[in-house]
C-alpha cells in the first residue's frame, strides 16, 4: 500500500519545513565568510588571522587597547603597580565565569600568561623581566618583576599575532608547542563555540554567551564593553569569491569578510550592500639572510631600492582609495610612523638599483621568490616583484606553491635549489605593525630571530633599550633609529598599506569603529 | 578523463582489424567532411601558434599596472625599457596584471597544443609498449593487466591531482600526470589487437613455423594497431587540454608564468562577471581546438571503421 | 549466478589490493620523511621520533602496509593532518552531497539523452540526427566549469530563478534540497548526456540493422513495439557499459563542480586535500573512490549477466 505511506511523508516533510521557518522571527543570525578557513581553535600558537578572529569570538582579554592605543581594563577590574615598578597586582572582575559554567579565577590568569609568554615572540620578550606569579585571592594575582619592564602593560594588552587571551588553567596547561583542541575551546568571551554543529570546511557555529557580562562603558577599539546583539554567528567557507558575492547579492549570507577587489565596482553598485575598506594592511618583502645574494647586505638595499611601493600597489589593488603609499616600516597611523631612512627606497629606481648591484659584485645568482598561487589576496605580489627587480638586473624565479606549503617551506635553511627560499613576500594586519617590538621582523637577535633569520647586534640593543625605556619622546627616537638601521641591514622591506574591502548586506550595523572583524557590537535589522 | 565511449568505439574498430585498414580506407578518411574540418581548424591553430609573435602580440608575460582590466580593443600604450612608448591595441583586452589577453591567448596555444600533443604521443607509445607485451607473453598478461585494471580504478583527475600533489610543479609534471591515468586505455586496446591477430590461422602458422616474436609484432601486428591508435590519439589530446584547463582550474597546473589556455582562465575566473573577456577567449580558443581534435578523430574512426564503411 | 557474483568479487580482489597499495605509497613518495610532515613544522626532533614510533613508521615498508591495510579494513584511515580529526569522519560528513549530485547528475543524464540517442538513431542522416551528434561533441569539448559559471549566471544571477550556490541537506527541506541541487547537477550531467546519447545512437543503430528488425517489421510491428521489444533491450548492454565506465567521468566533474557552486563534498574536500598535501585525506580518498568504481562496474556486470543470457564469462 504506497499511497498513504506517501501522503505521511509529504506532511511530515511539510512540517518539518514549516517548523524550521517558523523560530526565524526570534533568532538573529549572521552568516559570513571569513578570509579563510578555521582549521586550528589556539590563538597563542597559530598566527593566522583567522584564529585571531575566532580567539575574539570566544575569549576575552585581561586588559586592552582602546582605539587610541590606551590599554584599558577588560577582564580585569584594576590594576596597581607598587612604587618601585616591581610589583603589578590585579583585580578581576567579579561574576565572570568560563563557558562551562566554572568561575574565572586569578589561577587560570596566570596560568594563561605563562603560556603565551612561552610561545609568543611579545610574550617571551617580557619572560626575562618576570620574577614570579603570586594568586593573592580567587580573585587576585601579582606578575613581580626582576626590573622594570616598560612593556609589560603592552605585552598583556596585546591585540594580534598572537593576542593574549585568557583561558580556564587546565586548558592552558597544555605545552605551548601543542595547539588545544576543538573541545578545549572553553572562554569566557560573547559567543561560544558550538562544537557539535562545526563542519571543518564547511562552517563554524558560534552561539552568544547569555551568561557574558559585558563591561558598562561604550566598546571603544579592543577594549570597552562587547554587546552580542545577535543569537548566532555562522563562519561559512565559500572559496570563490564570485559565488560568494553572489550568495550575498541574493541574501544568502551577510557578509563577505574579504571582497577580491576588482569586484568591488560590481558590489558597489549593489544598492542593499553596504561595501567599504575593512582591514587595514600592508604588503612586505623579508629577504633570507641565510643565503645568496641576499646574505650581502648591499645587495638587499638593492632591491628595496628597486621594488616600487606605488606600483605594486597599483598592481594589486588597483582603486587608488583603497591603498596608500607609507614610505616607513612602521603603519602610517602609528605613533612612531617615520619616513627617517626611506628617502631612496622603494621607489622603483631601477637605474640606482643597478649601480649598486654592480658595486655589490652581484654575479647573477638567481633569486627564488615562492610565491602563492591560492590566496587572492597574495597572488599577484610574485609577477609583480620579479617585473621591478628584473628592471634592475636581478634575476629572478618564481616558485608556485599553496600557502601552507609555502609556510613550511619557509622554515627551511637550506639553498634554494635544495627546497630553500630567497625572499617570500606576505601581508600584515597594520595592527601589527604599530612599533619595533610588534614588528616582529625587527628581531634580530642572531639565536632566536626568525624566518629569514637576520642577525644584528645593532639593532637589537636598540629593541632592548625600547623595552626598557618609558619615556615616549626616547621611545620615538629609538624607533626613527631602528627605521635608519633596516634600511641598511634590510630585514623588511614595506611594500605598502591598503584595505582589504569588505561587503556586508546593509540590514547588518557595526555600533562602533572596529579594529579587526568583530560580531560583537553588530545589529542585525 | 578521456571520453569513454570511444574507448568502446575503439576497441570495436580493433577487433575488426583483421581487415587491416587499406589505403583506399585512408584516402576515404582524408576526404571524409569531418576530418577535413577539424583538421583544417587544427592547422589554423598551429599556425597561430608558430606565428603567435608576429600577430599583433606583445610579451605576454608583460605587467602594466596602469593599464589593468582594459576591455576589448581598448589601447594600451607599453613603455619600453629604453623609455619609448608603443601603442598597442588589446583585442582581447587586459587581465588584472595589465598583460594582454590577445598575446596570452595565442602564446597559450603553443602551450595546450604541445601539452595535448605531448600526452597523445606518450600515452600511445608507451602504452604500445607495455599492450604489446602483455599481449604477446603470456605470463606477463595477468599481472599487467591487474595493474592496468587498479590505475583504471583510480579517477583519472583523482590520479592527476594526487600526482602533482607528490612531484614539483611544473609543465613536465602536469604532462605526465596526465598521461599516466590514460595508459591503461591505450594498453586494453592495443592487447585486444594483439589477441585478436594472433588467433588469426596466418599468424599462429607462422609461430609454428618458428618465426621470431618480434618480427610477427613488427610484421603483423603493428599495422593492424595503427588505425584504432590514430583515433585513440585524438581522443587523448582532446581530453588532456581539457584536463589541463581543470587542473589550472583547481590552482594545481601549469605555472601562472607560462600562459595556457587553461591558466587564463584559472586566473579569470575570479573576475568573471565584472571582466568576462578573460574567459571568454580563451574558453572559445580550447573549446573550439578540443572540438576540432574531437571531429577529426570522429571522422577518422568513422572512415576506418569498415563495419561502418557499409552504412555511408 | 551467484558464483558468477563470487568469480566477479575475487577476481577484483587483486585490483583493490593495487589501488590500495598505491596509495599507501603516495604518503611515502612525497620526498622527506613522513613522521615530520606529520609531526608539523614546530615539532622538535624527539616529537617527531615519538610519532615515528608511535605510527610505526620504523618498521619494513611491508610491515607497515599490513598495518595500514588492518586499520583501512575498519575504516580507520588515521586522523587528517590540518583538521586534527579521523579522516573517516570528515569523509561521512561530506560524502552526502557528493553522492547526491551525482545520484542527480546521472538521473538527468539518462532522462536526457536516452531518448536523444533513440531519436538520432531512428531519425539517422537526418538533420535532427546532425544536431543531436553536433550537440554532443560540443558538450564533450567545454571544460565543465565554464559550463557551471554559465549555467550560474544565466539562472541564478540573471534570473534569479535559483539560487546560487551551496548544499542544503535532504532532511533540511526537499524543496531547497531540489532547487540548490539542480545547477550543479545539470553542469555534470552535460558530458554524460553527450557520451550517453552517442552511445545510445550507436548500439541503437546497430541493433536496427540487424535482420530480425527487418523480420519484426515484416511481421507488422509498429515502429514503437519494434522500439521497446527489441531495440532498447539490445541496446541497454553498451549504455550500462557507460554508465559504469562514467562514474569516473562523475567523480572527476565533481571536484570541479563543487568548486564552482560551493558544495561541501568529496570532490572539494579533494581539492583542500590536495592543496594541503594532508596525505591521510588523500589516501582515504583513493581508496574509497576506486572501491566505488568497481562496486559500480560490478553491478554492471550483473545487469549485463540478467540483460544478456549469452554473457557468462
Amino acid at each position: 500500500m504506497k499511497t498513504p505511506y506517501l501522503i505521511k511523508y509529504s506532511l511530515a516533510a511539510l512540517g518539518t519545513a514549516l517548523a524550521l521557518t517558523a523560530p526565524a522571527v526570534q533568532s538573529q543570525t549572521i552568516k559570513v565568510v571569513m578570509h579563510s578557513d578555521l582549521k586550528v581553535f589556539d590563538p597563542t600558537v597559530s598566527t593566522a588571522y583567522i584564529v585571531r578572529n575566532h580567539g575574539y569570538m570566544v575569549f576575552d582579554q585581561l586588559v586592552a587597547r582602546d582605539e587610541k592605543g590606551v590599554v584599558k581594563p577588560q577582564m580585569a577590574d584594576k590594576w596597581e603597580t607598587s612604587k618601585d615598578g616591581l610589583v603589578w597586582t590585579f583585580t578581576l572582575r567579579d561574576g565572570q565565569e568560563w563557558h562551562d559554567g566554572t568561575p574565572v579565577t586569578a589561577e587560570d590568569c596566570i596560568a594563561s600568561i605563562k603560556r603565551f609568554n612561552q610561545r609568543d615572540a611579545t610574550g617571551l620578550r617580557a619572560a626575562p623581566f618576570i620574577k614570579t606569579y603570586e594568586v593573592v585571592n580567587a580573585k587576585t594575582f601579582r606578575i613581580v618583576l626582576n626590573e622594570p619592564y616598560g612593556l609589560l602593560l603592552d605585552s598583556l594588552s596585546k591585540p594580534s599575532l598572537a593576542p593574549l587571551f585568557m583561558m580556564p588553567k587546565k586548558v592552558a596547561e597544555t605545552p605551548a608547542a601543542e595547539p588545544i583542541k576543538p573541545e578545549q575551546v572553553i572562554g569566557s568571551g560573547p559567543f561560544v563555540f558550538k562544537r557539535d554543529e562545526w563542519r571543518p570546511g564547511e562552517k563554524v557555529v558560534y552561539v552568544k554567551n547569555t551568561k557574558y557580562k559585558p563591561r558598562a562603558e561604550p566598546p571603544s577599539g579592543l577594549a570597552g564593553g562587547k554587546v552580542a546583539y545577535v543569537d548566532r554567528v555562522e563562519w561559512i567557507a565559500i572559496p570563490d569569491g564570485q559565488t560568494a558575492l553572489a550568495a550575498l547579492t541574493n541574501g544568502e549570507i551577510d557578509m563577505v569578510e574579504i571582497l577580491a577587489n576588482d569586484l568591488v565596482p560590481l558590489a558597489a553598485k549593489n544598492k542593499s550592500l553596504v561595501v567599504e575598506p575593512a582591514w587595514k594592511q600592508t604588503y612586505f618583502l623579508r629577504p633570507n639572510w641565510v643565503n645568496p645574494p641576499f646574505d650581502n647586505p648591499k645587495i638587499r638595499q638593492a632591491a628595496m631600492i628597486a621594488l616600487n611601493q606605488e606600483q605594486i600597489l597599483k598592481g594589486m589593488v588597483g582603486d587608488a582609495r583603497n591603498y596608500k603609499v607609507c614610505y616607513s616600516t612602521y603603519a602610517c597611523n602609528s605613533p612612531f610612523y617615520t619616513d627617517a631612512g626611506m628617502g631612496a627606497m622603494v621607489r622603483g629606481d631601477a637605474k640606482r638599483a643597478a649601480a649598486l648591484l654592480k658595486e655589490a659584485g652581484y654575479d647573477g645568482t638567481p633569486i627564488l621568490l615562492p610565491h602563492t598561487t591560492d590566496l587572492p589576496v597574495l597572488n599577484n605580489l610574485g609577477p609583480l616583484a620579479k617585473q621591478q627587480l628584473e628592471r634592475a638586473g636581478f634575476k629572478v624565479e618564481l616558485a608556485p606553491s599553496d600557502w601552507q606549503s609555502l609556510t613550511m617551506r619557509l622554515r627551511k635553511k637550506e639553498k634554494p635549489s635544495e627546497g630553500g627560499w630567497s625572499a617570500y613576500m606576505s601581508s600584515l594586519d597594520l595592527n601589527d605593525a604599530q612599533n619595533p617590538i610588534d614588528r616582529g621582523s625587527f628581531n634580530t637577535n642572531c639565536k632566536t630571530s626568525f624566518l629569514g633569520w637576520p642577525c644584528d647586534d645593532k639593532m637589537e640593543q636598540m629593541r632592548d633599550a625600547f623595552a626598557r625605556t618609558s619615556d615616549p619622546a626616547a621611545k620615538k627616537g629609538l624607533a626613527r633609529e631602528m627605521q635608519e638601521r633596516n634600511a641598511e641591514i634590510v630585514t623588511v622591506i614595506p611594500l605598502g598599506e591598503y584595505a582589504a574591502v569588505s561587503a556586508r548586506s546593509i540590514k547588518l550595523e557595526p555600533t562602533f569603529k572596529q579594529p579587526l572583524t568583530l560580531f560583537y557590537g553588530v545589529k542585525k535589522k | 578523463m578521456i571520453a569513454p565511449e570511444n574507448d568502446v568505439q575503439a576497441q570495436t574498430l580493433a577487433m575488426q582489424a583483421p581487415i587491416a585498414a587499406r589505403p583506399s580506407l585512408w584516402n576515404k578518411a582524408l576526404r571524409n567532411r569531418r576530418v577535413m574540418a577539424g583538421t583544417a581548424i587544427l592547422a589554423l591553430m598551429l599556425l597561430v601558434a608558430v606565428l603567435a609573435p608576429w600577430l599583433g602580440t606583445v610579451d605576454p608575460a608583460l605587467i602594466d599596472v596602469s593599464a589593468r582590466n582594459l576591455k576589448p580593443g581598448e589601447l594600451l600604450s607599453i613603455t619600453l625599457d629604453d623609455g619609448s612608448a608603443v601603442d598597442h591595441t588589446a583585442y582581447f583586452g587586459t587581465d588584472n596584471l595589465g598583460r594582454d589577453v590577445f598575446s596570452r591567448v595565442l602564446y597559450g596555444t603553443r602551450v595546450s597544443l604541445v601539452i595535448g600533443a605531448a600526452v597523445a604521443m606518450i600515452s600511445l607509445t608507451i602504452g604500445l609498449v607495455i599492450g604489446l607485451l602483455a599481449g604477446f607473453f603470456r605470463h606477463l598478461d595477468g599481472p599487467v593487466m591487474r595493474v592496468m585494471d587498479a590505475l583504471m580504478a583510480i579517477p583519472g583527475i583523482l590520479l592527476a591531482i594526487t600526482l602533482v600533489a607528490i612531484w614539483k610543479g611544473g609543465m613536465l609534471t602536469v604532462i605526465l600526470a596526465i598521461v599516466v591515468p590514460d595508459i591503461p586505455r591505450v594498453v586494453r586496446l592495443v592487447r585486444s589487437v594483439v589477441l585478436s591477430v594472433r588467433e588469426e590461422p596466418y599468424v599462429e602458422a607462422a609461430e609454428s613455423l618458428g618465426a621470431p616474436t618480434v618480427w610477427l609484432l613488427i610484421r603483423h601486428v603493428l599495422p593492424n594497431t595503427v588505425a584504432p591508435l590514430i583515433v585513440q590519439g585524438t581522443f587523448l589530446c582532446a581530453a588532456a587540454m581539457l584536463s589541463e584547463a581543470a587542473l589550472s582550474f583547481l590552482g594545481i597546473g601549469i605555472p601562472p608564468e607560462i600562459p595556457s589556455w587553461g591558466n587564463i582562465i584559472a586566473e579569470g575566473r575570479a573576475l568573471f562577471r565584472v571582466h568576462p573577456h578573460n574567459i571568454f577567449y580563451p574558453s572559445i580558443f580550447l573549446a573550439l581546438t578540443v572540438l576540432a581534435v574531437n571531429v577529426l578523430g570522429d571522422g577518422l574512426r568513422d572512415a576506418l571503421d569498415p563495419k561502418m564503411h557499409k552504412n555511408l | 549466478m551467484l558464483s558468477f557474483i563470487i568469480r566477479r568479487m575475487l577476481a577484483l580482489m587483486p585490483v583493490l589490493l593495487l589501488v590500495a597499495a598505491f596509495a599507501f605509497l603516495v604518503l611515502r613518495m612525497v620526498p622527506g620523511d613522513p613522521a615530520a610532515i606529520i609531526a608539523g613544522e614546530t615539532a622538535t626532533t624527539e616529537q617527531v621520533a615519538e610519532i615515528r614510533q608511535r605510527l610505526g613508521l620504523d618498521q619494513t615498508l611491508a610491515r607497515q602496509f599490513v598495518i595500514w591495510i588492518s586499520h583501512v579494513v575498519r575504516g580507520d584511515f588515521g586522523e587528517s593532518y590540518f583538521f586534527k580529526l579521523p579522516v573517516m569522519d570528515l569523509v561521512l560528513q561530506r560524502i552526502e552531497p557528493t553522492l547526491a549530485l551525482g545520484a542527480c547528475a546521472l538521473m538527468i543524464s539518462v532522462v536526457a539523452a536516452v531518448p536523444l540517442g533513440v531519436l538520432a538513431a531512428f531519425r539517422q542522416g537526418s538533420r535532427i540526427d546532425d544536431m543531436v551528434m553536433g550537440l554532443s561533441v560540443l558538450g564533450f569539448s567545454v571544460p565543465g566549469f565554464v559550463l557551471g559559471y554559465a549555467l550560474m549566471y544565466v539562472f541564478a544571477i540573471q534570473l534569479e530563478w535559483l539560487p546560487v550556490q551551496g548544499y542544503t541537506r535532504i532532511a533540511d527541506g526537499l524543496g531547497p534540497f531540489l532547487a540548490r541541487i539542480i545547477l550543479p547537477a545539470s553542469a555534470l550531467a552535460v558530458v554524460y548526456i553527450a557520451l550517453i546519447a552517442r552511445i545510445t545512437r550507436t548500439s541503437v543503430l546497430e541493433v536496427l540493422n540487424e535482420d530480425y528488425i527487418r523480420t519484426a517489421r515484416a511481421k507488422g510491428l509498429t515502429e514503437a513495439e519494434v522500439l521497446v521489444r527489441h531495440a532498447l533491450r539490445n541496446a541497454a548492454v553498451p549504455i550500462l557499459t557507460i554508465i559504469g565506465i562514467g562514474i569516473g567521468l562523475l567523480i572527476g566533474g565533481a571536484v570541479v563542480t563543487e568548486s564552482v557552486f560551493a558544495i561541501p563534498g568529496l570532490g572539494r574536500l579533494t581539492v583542500e586535500a590536495v592543496l594541503s598535501r594532508d596525505f591521510p585525506v588523500i589516501q582515504a580518498l583513493i581508496v574509497l573512490f576506486s572501491v566505488a568504481y568497481v562496486m559500480v562496474n560490478l553491478l554492471v556486470d550483473i545487469g549485463y549477466a540478467f540483460l544478456d543470457p549469452r554473457i557468462r564469462y
